[in-house]
This record gives C-alpha cells, structure tokens and sequence, in this order.
C-alpha cells in the first residue's frame, strides 16, 4: 500500500481523491452518481417536487380532492393566504410552536449537556442512570402524550395525589388551563428527548482527550470554564447533530399534542401540523396546503443558511 | 422465506383478516369503535357474514371521525378503496362523487323502492345528488338530546330534572357535593350542545334555518342570535375548563358513574348506557330539545361504496347496501346503537321509552330539523367548533365579540 | 476518532482515577440531582407499570400513583389477546406481526440508503452534491401531515400504494435526512489516508465501500438501526395511511384500544396495551443502550 500520509495536507477526502481524475466530468465516479440516485431521486422528487405540488395547489380552491380546473375557475390567488393569517386558531398554533419550540431546545440541550457533565464524573450505576435517561426515546410520541395526561390530569393524578398526601390547597392544573397548557406540552417534551441529547452530548465528552483536562488543570482554570470556553466549542459537531435531531422533532410535532390535550382546552394547544392535517382532509385542501407552505417556507428560510454556513465551512477546514 | 413464515404466522391468530382473498370480501372502515357503537357495527357483520359467500372485513378506526376520515379520503385517492365506509352524511362526499369515485346505486334504490321506505325523506335527499343514490342512510341520529343520570339527583334530595333551566338550578346543590352539573368534552362534542341544541332551542327552528341554510349574515347578527350566546355564557359558567374531557364518551361516562348530572349529546348516547346495563326512566332520563322545544335535528350515518373495478367486489356493495336498509338489520342495529332506523315499517317494540320519545317527535314533520351537515360545508362547520370552542373555555372572550366572529364565519361561507 | 499518542510524560504522574472520598460534597451533589433526574424520568413508567397490574376497581379508586394494592396480570392478558379494537376484540396480537413485517424491510433498506448516501456524499462529491445535502436536510424539518397528500398521489402512480412496499419507501424517504447526516459525518471522519490508498490500488466506489467502510462502521449502523427501529416501530401514521389494511402495524390497534370505551375507560387495559406496544423498542434501548452511546462516540457525531 503506498504511504500517503506524509504528503497529504488537510483537506477534505473527496478533494483529495479526485486529484487524479478522468477528463470527462459528467461520467467522473459515475458508479457513485449512481449510487446517489435514490438521495437525489428523493430530494427532487419527494422533497422538491412535492413541496411545488402544494405550493401550486394552495392557489386553488381545493376542497376534498385537488381542484380539477387549477388554472382557471379553480384559481385563487392568495386568498387561502389572506385567510390564513387572518385565522385565529393559525395564530394560536404558530405561537405555540415558538413557545414550545424554543422553551423545549432550551431545556433539552441545558438539561441533556449538565446531565451528560455528571454522567461523565465517573460515577457508579453509570449503566443504570444511562438506562434511565434514555428509555423515553424508545416511546412513541403517543404514548408519551397519553402517559402524562393521565398523569398531570387534575382529577386523578398529580394534583389529586399531592391533595390525598396531605397538601389541600396544591394545584397543578395546567393542563386544563389555557395559558399554562403549553408548558405542560414541554414538560412532556423534554422528558421525550433529553436522554437522546444526554447520550449524544455524553459521547461527545468522552471524546474529549484526557490532556485538555490536564492542560486546563495546570493553567489554574476552574472546571466550570473549561466547560464552556474550551469543552463545548469543541464538541460543536455533536451540538449540530442534536440540535438537527431535536428541532426536527419539534417542528414535527403532532402525535405528543394530539394525544397529551387533543388541542385543547378550547383551542390553547393547537399546533401548525394539527391545522395542517386537519384542513387537507375533508374540509379545505388548499387551506391546509397554504399553511404547509408557510410551515415549508419558514423552515426553509431558517435551515438553508445556516446549513450552508455549517456544513460549507467544512470545506475550507 | 419472508413470506412463508408470515402467512404461517398470520394463520393463526388472523385467519379470519388474511384467510384465502376470495373475492367477497369485503373490507368496511368506520370509525365506531365505542361500546355500543361496536355492539351495533356487529349486528352489521353478523347479517352480512351470514350472506352466503360474503364476508365482513372490519377495517375500523378508532378516535373521531377525524382519525378517520383522512384515511379513507386518502385510500379512496389511492386507488386502494374500501369496500364500504362509513361517512358523515352532507356534502363531505360532494367532491368525490363529482369526480367519479363513488358507486351509483340508483339501480338498487329504484329496485328496492328506497324513496318510498325511507323516513324522512330528507335522509335519502341528502344521499341523492343530481337524481343518482350514491350512499345508503343507515340510521337516524339527533343531537337535541340531554342525558341526566336520575340518581345524582334523587341522592341529593333533588327532583330529576325535565328541562334546561332546572339542570341549571340544580347546579349549586351539586356542585356542594362535588358532582358536575354538565360533563362537556372538548371539541365537536361542546359544539353540539352550543350550535345543535342550545342554538335551535333559544332562538327557534326559523333563525336555525335562516343563519345555516340561508348563510343569512341579518339573521347571524340579529338579537335571537344575542340571546343564544348569552345562554351560551351561562352554559361556560356551569362547566369548569378543568372538567372537559378528551371525547364524548367519557362525558357520558361522568354521567354513568354518577360524578356528574347531566351531559347533552346525541342519541347515539344511548349505547352506552345500554352497555352500562342501565334502564331508562329509572336510572337515567332523556330530554328531547333540552325539555324545552321537542325539535330534532336529522343527522344519521349513512355509508357510501366506493366504486371498484372488481365485479364481485359491486355484487358484495350491493348486497351490503340492501342489507343495511332491510327490515331485520335495522331493528338489530338500530337497537344496539341507540338511534332511530331509517324507515317507519319496522316493529320497535322492543325499543326503550328514550328510543320511543325520538320516534314520537318525529311523527311531526314541524319538528324536524335538517343537521348543520345537511346545509354547511365541513369547512364552515369546522370553524363555527373552533369559534365555539374557544367561547367556552375562554371566559375573555365576550359575548359581542363572539357573536361577530361568528357573522363574519357566516359572511364567508360558501353557499 | 482521535488517537491519542502515547506520551511519555504520562508515566511520570500517578495514573488511575483520582481517589475521592465517598461523600466528598461534589459527588453528593452529582449524585443528588441525578437521582432527582431519575424520578423525573422514571415516573411515567412507574405509573404504567403499576395501573396496568391493578384491577379496574382499584384505578377507579382514582390515585394514580398508588401501587397496586392486589397484583394482577389480567389487564395485560386481556390487552394482548382480548381487548376490543372496534368489531374484533382481537387484542394487540393481532397487529404484532404486521409491525413486525414493516419494521423489519424500512429498517433495512432505510439503512442500506443512508449509508451509501452518506458515504456518497463524504467521499464522492461532486457538483451540486452539496445542495442535494442541504435540501435533504431542510427535508428532515418537514412534518409528516405535510406530505402525505401528495405521497399517496406518488405512489398510487408508481402502483405500490396500499402495500407494504409503500411503507417501506416511504420510510425510507422520511428516515433518509437524519440518516445520511448520521452516515456523513461519520465517513468524513474516517482517516482520509484509507480511502486514498484504497483508490490508489483501484478500488471503486463500491469496493471501497464494502471491503473497508462497512467493517470499519459496525457502531455506526448500530446507532443508525436502533434509531430507525424505534422510529419505525412506533410510527402510527404511515401504517395507517399507507400499508393497507392488512399490514396495519400494532400502534393502529393500540389507537383503537385507547380510544374505545366498555362504559368505563379500561385505564389499566390502556397502560397495558401501551407498554406491550413499546415493549420492542424499550427492550432494544435496555439490551443496547450501551451500544448506542459507544456508537456515537465512535466518531458518530463528528464532522
């Protein structure tokens, strides 16, 4: 095998190996294209093509089924626009994916990175706690719904439990309360992905090399800035694969809702994909397209940047 | 080999789904999958299992019709339909019978002389649109209903209620004793009371009409309309948000068990306390139109055959069509799940006082009323639940500012 | 993965975990809030657990956190064998091999995707590659609910909707973002030296693929296959809509079970149902949990 490693200089595998390429550049590494067609096959016709379907129907007025004269009689416009920023339960849903949104990455990422910091000072029943912290990920978002609802529900749960314990005047009826019912939405959450987080974040620290403790220990620098001036940046990787993991999961948000609150009490817990799924069955396609647009447009304006920034500065590491 | 060890596994426990694919099979979707919602689908399957070489697949679907719903609409688009499927009747179905998805049966309701057995006629109506069958009403349901469960009241020294106001009344008392006045769950079901019982019962049949047939917007804006959202302010201040449930069958459940007075909701109720083992006029009491006005609205499930290209497949459709409207099917059925049968030729005798007082009322047409589904899209309907919804359970919310969200739904909606 | 070289300076201070007392108040208070985490964590398994071992006398009693005061097993018999989901008072076995027979081709080829892809993309790219990463990756962000309408117009054209190949592409579809992300940086942080001198002795994208990325990636197709087995087993949805109705997978019963009520909500029947339904994948994070966590750090997350 031919010894490379003393002429290489850092960069990136694929520029390296195509150092030596043949002339014609569509047919270069045609066997991986190839093998790349069922990504690309998807991205184009899953991803992209499906999202010009809705946005073309939700010029329309679709009702049940895709409106048959899309271009003529059929057209709308933006009207399904004008009433969907108008609509009230849009606007409670779009509030409550910020809240939940924003509150939930917060506490995943705070509460999984502090967890994973103990897990890693080499404590005994590291197994165990691991086990503990993790098994939520193994449910189902419906279950993970249904289990704290009963759970936090204020006649026969927590409330009643603290009550029969002695505590008269406890409460803890968030859940049947308009403007608390979000945060139990969190709570349940939370609970659902931190041990996703933790383990992640917890083989990130492991990878942490022993010297930079060593090296930090000398300079006289306390343990709780070594972890976040020097231990975090360096595991920004990990960071960036949980946070894709978590933020996908709360903008998919839609069994743990449906199942926790139903939505409710009135209309507090509506989230966009209730709205969504709701209005494209039965009542009003278009309507639900429309909102999917926003959901898609949204997303896209958010995610496309910063995947460039994140993943193109591999390029020139 | 994937194959072989799943037909052998399959044999066992789920012969009767997988079996031999013979060609009668016919596979139904429903979403009633309650006590005696599934105690009455059964009498369904048990008439048409015993059909020589039918066979009832059940493709049930539990949770509201909006579980539901989505899936059948999408197998319907996928080329992969059922058999037969229950759906709300109304003009759910509008689209996809203008497109040509769904099975004609006019050549069976002609044969069968359906206009002539089927009672109101409004229900075959509704099934009908540009002279062609397209679905087979199955029953009669009306929302105008209160359940009130008779010993709550008697333990409380209280006589058991015959109207609203008397519900209303006996409120404190029990509220003392930490029994709900009105159980409510959330969603559809608050709606029903507000819109289909509470609306008609306050500001009469007229304005009913006027404001979802007519999408009058005078009429939405107008002072009966007032009226019923201050009945409706009272009604969100007998119901702690606290004490909404998730569906409608655990606020008939309340109501069972005793934890609280009084539920409104439609016949289709009764199921469950028939499979509660519980008598009416004994145990429990049921009010037609709040004890106020005996109006009942004429919704009912009716069940549509999408069409198939598999011969055997229509033959299976029609013979489970007639099926469901014959005389047998609808007193079995009819009696399990609470509702009143489609056609006035059938001995109830057997039917309970409650069953018997719906069938009284309808002897008058004055006193019939076509159901929101008759006269709205499901898109308007949607949001009147929505707004109503939100007026319930959001004590902010005034009575002005609902009444004109809800002339403004009114306003916008397609006729 | 960094390799530590081996320095000879480490020989000269004491090696070994440094000795702590045992109640050294740092190791209290580490010890303290992870218990208290426990709890938090543990609390909703406990309340399952316990319900589904009551009798519905007991749950109607109405203290959830109770333990029960007479043990019984028959909510879990009845879940599993009677409980009724709509016509059929089948139980949950009857969905068990339906999840079974979709979980196990998504889980496969889903991987089988991913993994090429991701190493598609680490070592071969080529113009335009980038962006079809970026897209799939904003893809990733896309509810379920979104796409459903137009996925069932897709597969009814290309003929396999209503079966279990339906299911499984679409699967596939929906686990490829995360998975070829996983899959990505995974390869890309392999030493660049294999795969140059790989190529050097002529090997192509295949070859190099099998003969030395596979062996090399067992932590990684772990992580990938408990992550996609959990994910797919616990799916509702697109075995709903997508697998046609004899491939229902068990979490369609288990809708239904929940949400039938016999007079009474069967809590205990319910908690039963939920925990037999989990039970595959709870049992795969149990058994591999370690696994998982050695699989991410195996250079799983780094770029």
């Amino acid at each position: 095998m031919a010894n490379v490693s003393g002429t290489l200089k850092s960069g990136t595998v694929a520029e390296q190996a195509g150092a030596a390429k043949p002339p014609i550049r569509l047919f270069r590494n045609m066997a991986a294209k190839l093998a790349l067609t069922p990504m690309m096959a998807t991205v184009i016709f899953v991803f992209i093509g499906c999202t010009l379907w809705t946005m073309f129907y939700s010029l329309t007025t679709s009702r049940v089924l895709p409106a048959a004269d899309p271009l003529g009689k059929d057209f709308a416009g933006l009207s399904q626009y004008v009433r969907l920023f108008g609509d009230n339960r849009w606007q409670i849903s779009v509030n409550n994916l910020i809240v939940y949104g924003l509150l939930t990455l917060v506490f995943v990422f705070v509460i999984g990175f502090l967890l994973a910091v103990f897990m890693d000072q080499k404590i005994r029943f590291e197994n165990t706690f691991r086990t503990i912290f993790l098994y939520p990920f193994a449910l189902s978002f419906v279950i993970t719904g249904l289990v704290w609802q009963w759970m936090l529900n204020p006649a026969f749960g927590l409330q009643k439990s603290v009550r029969d314990l002695g505590w008269e005047s406890f409460s803890f009826d968030w859940i049947a309360n308009r403007r608390m019912v979000v945060y139990t939405l969190v709570i349940a959450g939370v609970w659902q992905m931190t041990g996703l987080v933790m383990a992640l974040m917890l083989a990130g620290l492991r990878g942490v090399d022993d010297e930079i403790w060593k090296a930090s220990r000398v300079d006289g620098i306390p343990k709780w800035r070594t972890y976040i001036q020097i231990v975090i940046p360096m595991m920004r990787p990990v960071f960036v694969t949980a946070l894709v993991i978590v933020a996908a999961g709360i903008v998919r948000t839609y069994d743990l809702v449906v199942a926790m609150t139903g939505g409710g009490p009135g209309l507090s817990s509506q989230f966009p994909t209730i709205y969504i799924y709701e209005y494209m069955f039965v009542s009003n396609l278009s309507q639900g397209l429309a909102a999917s647009t926003m959901l898609l447009i949204t997303v896209a304006i958010i995610v496309v940047p910063w995947a460039y920034y994140e993943f193109g500065r591999r390029r020139t590491q | 080999m994937r194959y072989t060890l799943r037909t052998v596994a399959l044999a066992a426990p789920v012969a009767f789904v997988c079996g031999t694919a013979s060609a009668a099979d016919c596979e139904v979707t429903h979403w009633w999958t309650s006590g005696g919602e599934a105690a009455a689908v059964a009498e369904f399957a048990n008439a048409f299992n015993a059909v020589e070489g039918q066979k009832w697949v059940d493709g049930a679907i539990g949770g509201s019709g909006d579980t539901a719903r989505p899936i059948i609409i999408s197998r319907i688009m996928g080329g992969n339909p059922p058999c037969a499927t229950q759906f709300n009747p109304g003009k759910d179905a509008d689209d996809l019978i203008a497109a040509g998805l769904m099975q004609d049966l006019t050549e069976l309701a002609t044969k069968e002389d359906w206009k002539a057995i089927v009672r109101p006629a409004s229900q075959l109506e509704g099934c009908t649109k540009d002279g062609k069958v397209y679905c087979v009403p199955v029953n009669l349901h009306s929302a105008q209903w209160m359940w009130t469960n008779r010993h709550v009241y008697e333990d409380a020294g209280l006589t058991p209620p015959t109207n609203w106001s008397e519900v209303v009344a006996a409120a404190p008392k029990l509220k003392e004793k930490g029994i709900l006045p009105i159980s409510a769950a959330q969603g559809w079901p608050i709606d029903l009371m507000l819109t289909q019982v509470l609306l008609p019962a306050v500001a009469g049949r007229d304005v009913y009409i006027k404001v979802f047939q007519d999408k009058d917007t005078a009429a939405a804006g107008g002072p009966e309309m007032r009226k019923v959202y201050e009945a409706m302010d009272q009604a969100r201040k007998l119901v702690d948000p606290q004490t909404i449930v998730p569906q409608w069958n655990d606020a008939v459940s309340l109501v069972i068990t005793g934890k609280a007075g009084a539920n409104v909701m439609g016949d289709w109720a009764q199921g469950e306390f028939q499979v509660a083992n519980m008598k009416a006029g004994v145990d429990y009491d049921c009010l037609a139109g709040l004890g106020v006005t005996p109006m009942l609205n004429t919704g009912g499930d009716v069940f549509y055959f999408p069409k198939n290209s598999d011969p055997a497949v229509t033959e299976a459709q029609m013979k489970m069509a007639s099926l469901m409207i014959s005389k047998e099917v609808q007193v079995a059925f009819n009696l399990k799940k609470g509702s009143l049968p489609i056609r006035a030729d059938v001995d109830l005798a057997a039917a309970n006082e409650c069953m018997k007082k719906g069938l009284k009322i309808l002897e008058d047409p004055n006193n019939i009323m076509p159901s929101p589904a008759q006269m709205m899209q499901r898109d308007t309907i949607n949001q009147i639940r929505d707004l109503h919804n939100e007026f319930f359970t959001n004590p902010e919310m005034t009575v002005d500012q609902v009444q004109a969200s809800f002339v403004d739904i009114i306003a916008n909606a397609p006729k | 993965m960094s390799a530590t070289a081996v320095d000879p300076a480490r020989f000269r201070e004491p090696s070994g975990p440094k000795p702590h007392r045992r109640f050294a108040p740092a190791t209290i208070m580490v010890y303290s809030v992870l218990l208290v985490a426990a709890v938090y964590y543990l609390l909703p398994l406990y309340v399952m657990v316990v319900t589904s071992l009551k009798g519905l006398d007991e749950v109607r009693l109405g203290n959830i956190f109770a333990p029960p005061l007479e043990i019984t097993f028959e909510p879990w018999v009845k879940a599993w064998t009677s409980a009724c989901t709509g016509l059929y008072c089948e139980g949950l076995k009857v969905g068990f091999f339906n999840s079974v027979f979709i979980t196990i081709p998504s889980v496969i080829v889903s991987i089988a995707v991913g993994s090429v892809s991701g190493y598609g993309l680490a070592n071969w790219r080529f113009k335009g590659s980038d962006t079809f990463f970026t897209i799939l990756l904003v893809g990733s962000f896309i509810p379920y609910q979104v796409m459903i309408y137009p996925l069932v117009i897709l597969t009814t054209k290309l003929g396999i909707y209503s079966t279990l190949y339906a299911v499984i592409v679409v699967h596939t579809i929906f686990g490829m973002p995360i998975l070829t992300l996983l899959f990505r940086n995974y390869f890309a942080s392999l030493p660049v030296e294999l795969f140059k001198a790989a190529r050097v002795d002529g090997a192509g994208f295949w070859g190099i693929f099998f003969r030395i990325m596979m062996p090399m990636s067992l932590p990684i197709f772990s992580v990938a296959i408990i992550l996609q087995v959990t994910g797919i087993w616990n799916d509702f949805l697109f075995g709903l809509v997508f697998a046609g109705l004899r491939n229902y997978p068990m979490t369609v019963q288990l809708n239904n079970i929940v949400n039938s009520i016999q007079g009474v909500r069967e809590y205990n029947v319910n908690m039963a149902a939920t925990l037999l339904t989990g039970l595959v994948p709870l049992v795969i994070y149990f058994v591999s949990g370690r696994l998982f966590v050695r699989g991410i750090a195996a250079g799983a997350v780094k770029g």
